[in-house]
């Protein structure tokens, strides 16, 4: 054991070397905190050659995805590390396959450029026996994040000026969302909800095996001007609700699947009286009456911020209007009858 | 090296593990340090709770395996929920093997406590209240084990649910006994579960005392093998508070047990007394559905040995006071939608019919007369449900 530590500092020393961004050292990802332990510190991980500038280290890929989960507004950067020699495998539009040894690594933040302040960075990392997820929360110095095990609620101003009570998940609740069948998943990097041209590129870099098939179908949130309702409405419904939301996820009890390639009118929820609502349902009969989104519990619990009524039930303290315009539109259009 | 370490970790948890005592008393900082002992527990620890008032703003979570959490009495211990900001439950637990014991939930913003796929899960000598009494703005169900194997829930007391007090729903193997649950919407509920025993429970001042249900387009469906027996069931007139849309704010105020849906369901030895509209009412799921695996009717209910007290003499349903009066003031201590199948009747009291002849026919049609008595026409019993000994040995 004393060795491991040992090398733990050693790669953690490594990391560190690169002090100034012009001249670059080849900052190296510690593999043993990346496959076993709690790291008590985000720099101990060694993702990035330039923690505060989010600037990654050797093998570690930028992402990003066309429609994304609203975190109260947060902005979001995402990376994939992969050891050095491996690659990611693609199974069609789903999520790809990640080799055992790589991590996600998901920093959140409010600002832009110099105002820009980072809150939080969540890692998922695959180890031997499985996918752990851990939560870190940045320093006010912003030199480094450090474990938040039991997660944290944060009091804060965003860039709008609302007053928010912004909440790092425990490990716990990282997993009440990033759980199939009781095991850790990873849920944003599906194919279909990646670019193209990021596939392609990584494709040829090596590090993903095949273009998959049914790449890139989500729409870009980003614009989203002229896209289809529904396909909006639905791409919006996949990534915030049907990691709980559809068969062995969190909320697989209820009966409701909102994923993507869920066709069943019912399952989706259209005219579907809830189960275990209880207030969440709000006075209303179905999940989703079609032409009616004032009389749908969907569009009533995303339009709540109040714990036991608002979904999700994590991850936003604050309603995301442009998502409820969208699924609002959505049931509008949908014939009543 | 990667090889080496995980080498060397799988000989530490080889050897034996000792269960340690994880103490955390109230205060500062509680959310925290509660939440953390919660997450680093190891399996056969106790994460112990000293007495005093722990003031939380956000739901609690357990993951590990064997756990067990212990406050110092429902009375002494409490988890308040008054001013959760996050979450949809006070407490919720995802593994298997977990005890939870002597400790208060008040005021969840949501459910009480929580318990989803955890296998061998024993909730003992809890309290789960809304402090407020019945409201609407309550959360809905107290102690709320899903889609589980092996549950026992004892010795606990539930007030104030929107709902119901004691949910279980989509599992099997289920035990509730000796729980006291007052003033929620439904006092104890078991829904698209089979092979279940609620016993010796007081279910009183509830809207509903004990209600065993089952529902169309869940992943479980197809409820039964459920034995009510010996229970106390009194005085359920409490006005329904549920929120509108729930499958419990349809269930008349003044239902002392109901059963919908269900196949195999016995009713014994129970004291029904002074439920204001039935005592033990069996209807048809009343919705429409498309459910081909659901069976709408209560099908097999046999009801013997019961003790009927006063009853049915403020119906809660339309056209309920005219039949009452029709029958000199108060209906008959049980009534069927007339949709049931098989009813065992073992108890020599008077049974009203609303007569209905197809599933989803509205009440309005209902042609009530006395039921004549019909023959058993097949017999069977349920087996005992047994938990896993090492379950009831937890709290001894």
């Amino acid at each position: 054991m004393p060795l491991l530590i040992l090398s733990a500092a050693a790669a953690a020393l490594a990391g560190s070397i690169t002090v100034n961004a012009t001249v670059v050292e080849e900052a190296v990802v510690n593999d043993v905190a990346v496959m076993e332990g709690m790291p008590r510190t985000l720099s101990e991980y060694g993702f990035f050659w330039d923690a505060a500038e989010q600037n990654p280290a050797h093998n570690v890929l930028n992402y990003e995805l066309n429609t994304p989960l609203y975190s109260d507004g947060a902005d979001k950067l995402r990376f994939i590390y992969l050891p050095e020699g491996e690659k990611l495998g693609a199974h069609g539009e789903g999520l790809l396959e990640f080799p055992v040894g790589s991590a996600i690594i998901k920093t959140f933040t409010f600002g832009e450029g110099d105002d820009r302040r980072l809150i939080e960075t969540r890692v998922l990392l695959h180890r031997a026996d499985g996918w752990t997820a851990l939560p870190y929360r940045w320093n006010e110095e912003q030199t480094d994040a450090k474990l938040a095990l039991a997660g944290a609620r944060i009091p804060m101003t965003r860039p709008d000026g609302e007053e928010i009570s912004y909440r790092i998940p425990n490990k716990n609740q990282c997993k009440t969302c990033h759980s199939k069948d009781g095991e850790v998943i990873p849920i944003g990097p599906k194919a279909r909800n990646l670019s193209g041209e990021w596939l392609a590129q990584t494709v040829s870099e090596g590090l993903l095996d095949v273009m998959p098939a049914g790449a890139d179908a989500l729409p870009h949130w980003d614009e989203r001007d002229g896209a289809e309702t529904s396909s909006l409405a639905r791409a919006y419904l996949d990534v915030n609700c049907a990691h709980c939301h559809q068969p062995g996820g969190g909320a697989s009890n209820s009966g409701l699947d909102l994923r993507w390639e869920q066709d069943d009118l019912a399952k989706l929820g259209i005219r579907k009286p809830p189960v275990a609502a209880g207030r969440g349902a709000g006075g209303h009969k179905v999940s989703i009456a079609p032409g009616a989104p004032d009389t749908s519990i969907l569009v009533y619990r995303m339009s709540s911020t109040e714990a036991g009524v608002a979904m999700p039930e994590l991850g936003r303290s604050t309603n995301d209007d442009d998502g409820i315009a969208v699924v609002r539109k959505w049931i509008e259009e949908m014939p009543a009858s | 090296m990667i090889r080496l370490t995980v080498a060397a970790l799988a000989l530490c948890s080889a050897a034996p593990l000792l269960a340690d005592t994880h103490t955390i008393s109230p205060g500062e900082g509680a959310q925290e340090r509660l939440q953390e002992a919660l997450i680093l527990a190891e399996p056969g620890d106790e994460v112990v709770l000293e007495a005093g008032r722990y003031t939380l703003s956000d739901g609690l979570s357990l993951d590990v395996d064997g756990v067990t959490l212990r406050g110092a009495g429902m009375n002494a211990s409490i988890l308040d929920f008054t001013n959760q900001a996050g979450s949809g439950e006070g407490l919720l637990v995802t593994s298997d093997n977990v005890t939870l014991r002597d400790f208060a939930v008040e005021n969840a913003k949501g459910d009480g406590i929580k318990s989803k796929g955890a296998d061998q899960i024993v909730y003992h000598a809890l309290r789960v209240e809304w402090t407020g009494g019945p409201k609407a703005s309550n959360g809905a169900y107290g102690i709320y084990p899903v889609e589980a194997s092996n549950i026992l829930v004892q010795d606990s007391y539930v007030r104030g649910a929107s709902d119901a007090g004691i949910y279980v729903g989509q599992s099997e193997n289920i035990i509730v006994r000796r729980n006291s649950v007052v003033e929620n919407v439904a006092g104890i509920e078991i829904e698209n579960s089979n092979h279940a025993e609620v016993t010796e429970n007081l279910a009183t001042k509830n809207t509903g005392g004990i209600l065993v249900f089952d529902l169309p387009g869940l992943p479980k469906v197809g409820g039964g093998d459920v034995l009510v027996a010996r229970n106390a069931v009194i005085d359920n007139n409490t006005d329904n508070f549920a929120p509108e849309g729930n499958i419990v704010a349809s269930v008349p105020s003044g239902t002392g047990v109901m059963i919908m849906a269900n196949t195999k369901v016995q009713v014994l030895d129970n004291a029904l007394i002074n439920n204001s509209t039935s005592h033990v009412m069996m209807i048809a799921y009343t919705q429409p559905y498309t459910d081909e695996r659901f069976q709408p009717r209560p099908v097999q209910v046999e009801v013997r040995g019961n003790v009927y007290g006063s009853g049915g003499n403020a119906p809660d349903f339309a056209g309920g006071d005219v039949i009452a009066s029709m029958m000199g003031g108060s209906l008959p201590p049980i009534l069927t939608d007339g949709l049931h199948e098989n009813l065992g009747r073992g108890d020599n009291v008077p049974i009203l019919t609303l007569g209905l002849t197809e599933v989803g026919q509205p009440f309005t049609e209902a042609q009530p007369s006395l039921l004549r008595a019909a023959p058993i026409t097949s017999t069977w019993t349920n087996d005992p449900v047994e938990l896993p000994a090492e379950m009831e040995a937890r709290i001894r």
